[in-house]
């Protein structure tokens, strides 16, 4: 089902007449209202009325999280406090965080946008959502909730953590549709388990999991464990939080950006040259309608591809992949390129093994020394420590086969990978480059 | 015939093992027999315990992997050659010992271990078979 029949599936040529008005307003009012905006279109030498075609958004300078840093932390807001209704905050993995604010209408905006995502992902009036992101300065839980709301559908605000509690709300009051991130609905059926309740004991029929980067394994070993169909979704707060873009249920190939509110491109991250549909390179957002904190040329840092083939829901906005990983979070290990992503698709794919993990990187005397640390579930655990070598050896092979590059491989305690707002922190580089 | 062990993981830092004694104490679990094997970088704790249910449901509340598995107390003869014979019969008649520990306390005149096979059943079929004596959980848990 489709929420917003008229704007996701409008044909190309409205769709890009409605992207250009907007644009070119967003432009206009980031130039006024903005200091940071206006001194880079100076230093650029553009200015709001050089913006005629959609083409033209390339002669625009691009905007990053250091920008944002910088101008810690309402200097970016596009609209007066006294219009602003909410403010979240990114989690400040180094530094301060990204703060971001919010207009009546922009909310209003991000409830309708999580509606339709909800919906692409099988959600609709009647179904009770089970929302296990987490709510507060992170926009997951808060973003999801808005949306449900919005659908008709009966939300419960769970939010992260307490496992057990959360097990028993999912037997006793059977919502039919999850959203969490892909790491924590595994963690929940592991305790589900534990607490002798399966999949199938669960009226769980979709699934829409985001927040971090998961795999096609990933998603194949949640949907056997809940016994039901997982989406992906995308966003991120500084373009808005959770809905920027969503994969339909019917393809399940590629997310469908809500182009009518956001302009979408794909970057060199090395030359910052725009790429053809089908490249792989950085995703750059543009926001069109966003009142309080408008971005323009966002550089996500996400690593994916777009696709402007038909999809077979109807929709017409065009689909990026499933993020591969980061320009900023690739690692290089000794000359071989890694993504976390990587490296979980090999301990998906390794028998008994948890997708918890984290990568360490070290230096010693000149060599990069990845330490791949995985936690240990019930699973995989024996009595016999030379059983538990074998799994630490068998990792290590096959991360070796398969990305070429050598790694150490330890066993760590549940819990024992340090977790903020329900996201695993995947990599931590010791190495002073 | 069997006893019942039970096994945690723990990682190599220090204050690891007293928190898991520290959790049974809290829960009243007395602790019979304990050995711990380790690696440079992780341990495994295998442990003989009067209430291994409540044991393992505490230790799991608190975050730790635990894993169950059947093992073999075997009375040796407390003198010299007691677990030279013992381990005679296992060497002659092909059993693996993956590894073995001591029991805390004595039968009459006899030491008590605790062996880990990989053929539990052949094993004590043949250890019977030679007049050893074999003690289930539940005579184990009363000496």
């Amino acid at each position: 089902m489709i929420y917003d029949m008229e704007f996701e599936t409008m044909p190309r040529e409205a769709l890009e007449a409605i992207q250009l008005r907007r644009l070119q307003t967003t432009v206009e009012r980031v130039y006024a209202n903005v200091p940071f905006y206006r001194e880079q279109f100076q230093k650029a030498g553009v200015s709001p009325a050089d913006i005629r075609t959609l083409a033209d958004l390339k002669h625009l300078p691009f905007t990053t999280k250091q920008d944002l840093r910088d101008n810690y932390p309402f200097g970016m807001f596009a609209s007066p406090m006294d219009h602003v209704v909410r403010i979240h905050a990114s989690s400040g993995t180094t530094g301060k965080p990204t703060v971001v604010g919010y207009t009546a209408r922009d909310i209003q905006t991000w409830a309708q946008l999580m509606a339709r995502a909800l919906m692409a992902g099988g959600a609709t009036r009647g179904d009770i959502i089970h929302n296990a992101y987490g709510y507060g300065l992170f926009t997951g839980g808060l973003g999801v909730h808005y949306g449900a709301e919005l659908l008709g559908a009966s939300v419960i605000p769970v939010s992260g953590g307490n496992t057990r509690r959360q097990v028993m709300i999912m037997k006793d009051f059977g919502p039919t549709i999850i959203t969490a991130t892909p790491s924590y609905s595994l963690h929940l059926m592991e305790v589900a388990e534990e607490m002798g309740i399966t999949g199938k004991d669960l009226k769980f029929k979709y699934g829409i999991f985001g927040a971090e980067p998961w795999s096609e394994t990933m998603r194949a070993e949640i949907e056997r464990k809940l016994n039901i169909t997982a989406v992906d979704i995308y966003g991120l707060s500084e373009v808005m939080g959770p809905g920027v873009a969503i994969e339909c249920k019917e393809a399940k190939r590629g997310l469908h950006i809500f182009e009518d509110h956001f302009i979408p491109e794909i970057i060199d991250p090395r030359t910052l040259d725009p790429l053809p549909f089908g490249q792989v390179g950085e995703l750059v957002f543009t926001t069109i309608t966003k009142e309080a904190f408008p971005v323009i040329r966002y550089r996500t840092r996400d690593i994916c591809s777009l696709n402007p083939e038909p999809c077979i829901c109807g929709r017409t906005h065009l689909r990026m992949s499933r993020v591969t990983g980061r320009s900023d979070d690739m690692l290089i290990i000794r000359g071989v390129n890694v993504f976390p992503s990587q490296i979980e698709s090999v301990l998906m794919d390794t028998e008994g093994v948890t997708p918890h993990y984290q990568l360490v990187v070290d230096r010693e005397g000149p060599l990069d020394v990845l330490t791949v640390r995985v936690e240990v579930s019930e699973k995989m655990f024996s009595d016999e420590v030379k059983k538990l070598q074998a799994i630490e050896k068998t990792i290590s092979k096959n991360i070796k086969e398969l990305l070429g590059v050598s790694a150490t491989v330890k066993l760590v305690e549940p819990k024992g990978i340090a977790r903020s707002e329900g996201k695993a922190v995947r990599v931590v580089d010791n190495r002073k480059l | 015939m069997h006893v019942e062990q039970i096994s945690v993981f723990l990682e190599n830092k220090s204050g690891r093992l007293s928190e898991v004694t520290g959790i049974l104490a809290e829960t009243g679990v007395n602790i019979r027999a304990l050995a711990l094997a380790d690696t440079s970088d992780f341990g495994v704790l295998r442990l003989i315990v009067d209430e291994k249910e409540k044991a393992v449901a505490a230790l799991k509340d608190n975050g730790f992997t635990v894993g169950k598995t059947q093992v073999v107390a075997v009375e040796v003869e407390d003198k010299p050659g007691g677990l030279h014979r013992i381990l005679e019969i296992l060497k002659s008649n092909d059993l693996n010992v993956e590894y073995m520990y001591a029991y805390v306390k004595h039968t009459a005149q006899n030491a008590i271990m605790i062996f880990r096979f990989d053929n539990i059943a052949a094993a004590i079929q043949t250890l019977q078979a030679q007049g050893v004596t074999v003690i289930d959980g539940q005579r184990l848990y009363a000496i």
